[in-house]
């Protein structure tokens, strides 16, 4: 089992997200993250998806998501080949003696305040899964009071677009 | 250009697409596309009694015509009768369109009075679905809904219609543009893949074609015959692709899989080279998977990408249509003869001669007298003849209308095999005779079935749709109690019908309007069997009485090695013959 990530450019018509939600679920496949949004293509929306299987899963569930017709393409975006990003938001327990040490460790890891309160902090990170992992370990000691992530976002390294080479 | 209503969009955009027959039921949500269907002359409306009968009807007229059948139902309750037929299409890629109302596009998501999510239902059994709430959007919904479900890899597509969308004023436009970007069924092989193909066709020494329903559905038996005499491989044809080839023809060893053939199963089991043709490695062909056919390389010949590699590994992988596959596969294969290269197989029809005279298909006759049940379809199969249509429900007697009934062409077998679903036949039967009416359609039905959609038979005589309905009578629901017998030492927990006593199916028939008649004894059954040819003026019913504890044999049981079929109880077969033997 290893962690994938899944680019797949979709039609931006209703429903089509609870379809490829369903084809994962009927076919017994966890995703792990998922992301949707608009692309620079007007009616074409990018989801991805990060799943954890096995390579022949893997090979599977990209056939069957090929199947759906509101599925346009799909690429495969390796680790090293792809820049990942997520969004993290994680309000922590702070007051007058931490608050110091938990700003330094905001900017150990380039994070930002975007809020703050009398017995809180509110941080915003971006980064990759290990990093957001990484600062989430360190913050976890002051006291996580809420926490929200986004789904993983990721984009292939060089000059080709995952969708130019789709829609002609 | 005039204005018209959605409806009538909906009727013409029908007509337009070739439709012929329409089986459904209105209700309150589609009642506006009633209306115009009334004044149509090109397209016949046949009122069925459960929305589950319009379904399986339009996948009977679909299997019997090669063309998509078509259903319509109303909204809530309407639609999700049109599950089942629906899943049952999905399973077994069968051309249809399913039409269905919908409450108004301003009632959807308030719980309104008949409202089902039919299109979320749906996401995982169809192979596309539509949810319309524009009167201009209908042309081009279903222009796409009958492109998707009758290219590529068939299968069902439903069109959901809001009821205001029905009732909107709208414009008529044929052929409107479709517009699906995401759709591009391969139907052409890739060529260097077809002449590997081809290679090792000739280098292996114990070669099987093992034939799916695929190639049925590409109409490619005639392609299919010529591949297997050009090679001489022999040929398994599964459930769904019994008729894909003719069962007299000599290089046929029968069904392969839970019920098939001793030859069938061991010949798989055996072969180095599986050249599986629309066929998708269902377990109940499998067996336990990772011991089947463990010395066969595979070649894998499907429409569809995502069966490839599914279930098991394909060394040669081939998307293509199975039609134009082996017609190249075919060129590819005479290239070789011309250089010299000819497959041998010669020690492997040694082999495989030995076991299928060794183990024919067979079954004893009852010790207490009583009929028995595979006599029976073996009769109806045999005085009927290769030229009619033949569907199953399912259980005990589809096994035995597969392996009993002689089948010499494409298209004569209708069956529920990947969904399985119970009560398939009555309904499939009437759809079959109405897109082949001059053919003799046989239903061979289980009384238990046969009490799930026998209110269709209504629909048959009223409509004037004489079928032949051949009923399996073992008072019980005979498949689980075989289970029950071998693997729950014969507690028969509920599958007891006590159909001797009720219903009277002779006079249910009669009740029906149809032709009931009854067959308890071996020597009265070609006389009725001839009778039930002779009445075309309404549906014939035969009540067959059968022994209670036959078993369909071979089997293997579920989630085994096929290598353990036993072809009666507890007789395993011989695979390897001793030379002091």
């Amino acid at each position: 089992m290893s962690r994938h990530t899944l680019s797949v450019l979709v039609e931006d018509q209703p429903g089509v997200l609870a379809r490829t939600a369903s084809l994962f679920a009927r076919r017994g496949f966890n995703i792990e993250s998922l992301a949707v949004g608009p692309t620079e293509t007007s009616g074409v929306s990018r989801m991805t998806i990060v799943v954890n299987v096995a390579e022949s899963p893997l090979e599977q569930v990209t056939k069957q998501l090929n199947k759906l017709v509101n599925v346009l393409k799909i690429v495969e975006l390796d680790n090293t080949a792809a820049v990942q990003r997520e969004l993290l938001l994680v309000k922590v327990k702070a007051d007058a003696q931490n608050r110091s040490s938990i700003l330094e460790t905001v900017s150990l890891f380039r994070a930002k305040v975007v809020d703050v309160s009398n017995d809180a902090i509110t941080i915003e990170a971006t980064g990759n899964h290990d990093k957001i992992q990484a600062l989430l370990k360190v913050l976890e000691d002051y006291g996580i009071k809420e926490l929200v992530q986004s789904g993983m976002v990721a984009i292939g390294r060089g000059a080709k677009s995952a969708s130019e080479r789709t829609l002609r | 250009m005039t204005e018209i209503t959605g409806a009538q969009s909906l009727v013409q955009s029908l007509e337009s697409a070739g439709v012929d027959t329409v089986f459904g039921i209105p209700g309150g949500a589609i009642l506006p596309a009633y209306d115009p269907l009334m004044d149509s002359k090109k397209l016949r409306h046949i009122l069925v009694r459960h929305e589950q009968g319009a379904g399986h009807a339009a996948e009977g007229y679909a299997l019997a015509t090669g063309r998509v059948g078509v259903c319509m139902a109303t909204s809530g309750p309407g639609a999700t009768n049109l599950v089942t037929p629906i899943a049952d299409a999905h399973m077994d890629s069968v051309p249809m369109v399913a039409i269905t109302g919908q409450v108004p596009s301003n009632a959807i998501g308030t719980d309104a009075f008949q409202e089902a999510d039919i299109r979320g239902i749906t996401f995982p059994i169809t192979k596309h679905n539509y949810l319309v709430t524009k009167a201009e959007d209908i042309p081009r919904a279903i222009a796409e809904a009958f492109h998707i479900a009758s290219t590529g890899r068939p299968g069902p597509v439903l069109v959901d219609i809001s009821k205001d969308a029905l009732n909107a004023k709208t414009k008529f436009n044929w052929p409107p543009v479709m517009n699906l970007p995401g759709y591009h069924p391969t139907a052409k092989p890739n060529a260097k893949r077809v002449k590997e193909a081809a290679e090792r066709i000739i280098n292996a020494k114990k070669p099987v074609l093992y034939i799916g329903g695929g190639v049925i559905k590409s109409e490619a038996s005639k392609e299919l015959f010529q591949l297997a005499e050009l090679t001489q491989i022999p040929v398994v044809t599964t459930l769904m692709a019994r008729g894909a080839f003719p069962d007299s023809h000599p290089q046929h060893l029968g069904m392969p899989g839970m019920h098939g053939t001793v030859a069938a199963v061991g010949s798989l089991q055996q072969s180095d080279l599986l050249i599986a043709i629309g066929t998708r490695f269902d377990d109940r062909v499998t067996g336990q998977l990772s011991s089947f056919a463990p010395e066969a390389d595979v070649i894998h010949i499907d429409i569809d990408p995502a069966e490839i590699g599914k279930n098991r590994f394909a060394h040669v992988p081939i998307v293509g249509d199975a039609k134009e596959t082996m017609i190249e596969l075919i060129a590819a294969i005479k290239d070789e003869h011309k250089a010299g290269r000819i497959g041998n197989y010669e020690a492997w029809w040694a082999n495989l001669n030995r076991l299928r005279n060794e183990y024919p298909l067979g079954y004893d006759e009852p010790h207490d007298g009583s009929l028995s049940p595979q006599y029976v379809i073996q009769r109806i199969g045999e005085i009927t003849g290769p030229d009619a249509l033949y569907a199953a429900g399912v259980g005990q007697h589809q096994m035995w209308a597969a392996q009993f009934i002689k089948y010499e062409n494409p298209g004569t077998w209708l069956n529920s095999g990947g969904l399985g679903t119970m009560g398939y036949a009555i309904p499939a039967a009437m759809g079959a005779k109405v897109g082949a009416p001059d053919k003799d359609v046989w239903a061979i039905d289980g009384d238990g079935c046969f009490q799930m959609t026998n209110q269709e038979l209504a629909t048959c005589t009223i409509n004037n749709i004489p079928i032949k309905v051949g009923l399996i009578n073992n008072n019980a629901l005979g498949m689980v109690r075989q289970w029950q017998s071998l693997f729950y030492n014969n507690r028969y927990s509920n599958t007891d019908l006590h159909t001797n006593r009720i219903p009277d199916f002779v006079k249910l028939a009669d009740a029906y309007g149809c032709h009931g008649l009854r067959c308890e004894n071996k020597d009265e059954v070609d006389v009725v069997i001839e009778k039930a040819l002779g009445l075309n003026d309404a549906p014939v019913v035969i009540d067959f009485v059968v022994h209670k504890d036959a078993m369909v044999w071979p089997m293997v049981a579920a989630g085994m090695s096929n290598s353990e079929i036993k072809f009666a109880r507890d007789m395993a077969p011989k695979w390897m013959r001793s030379d002091d033997e």
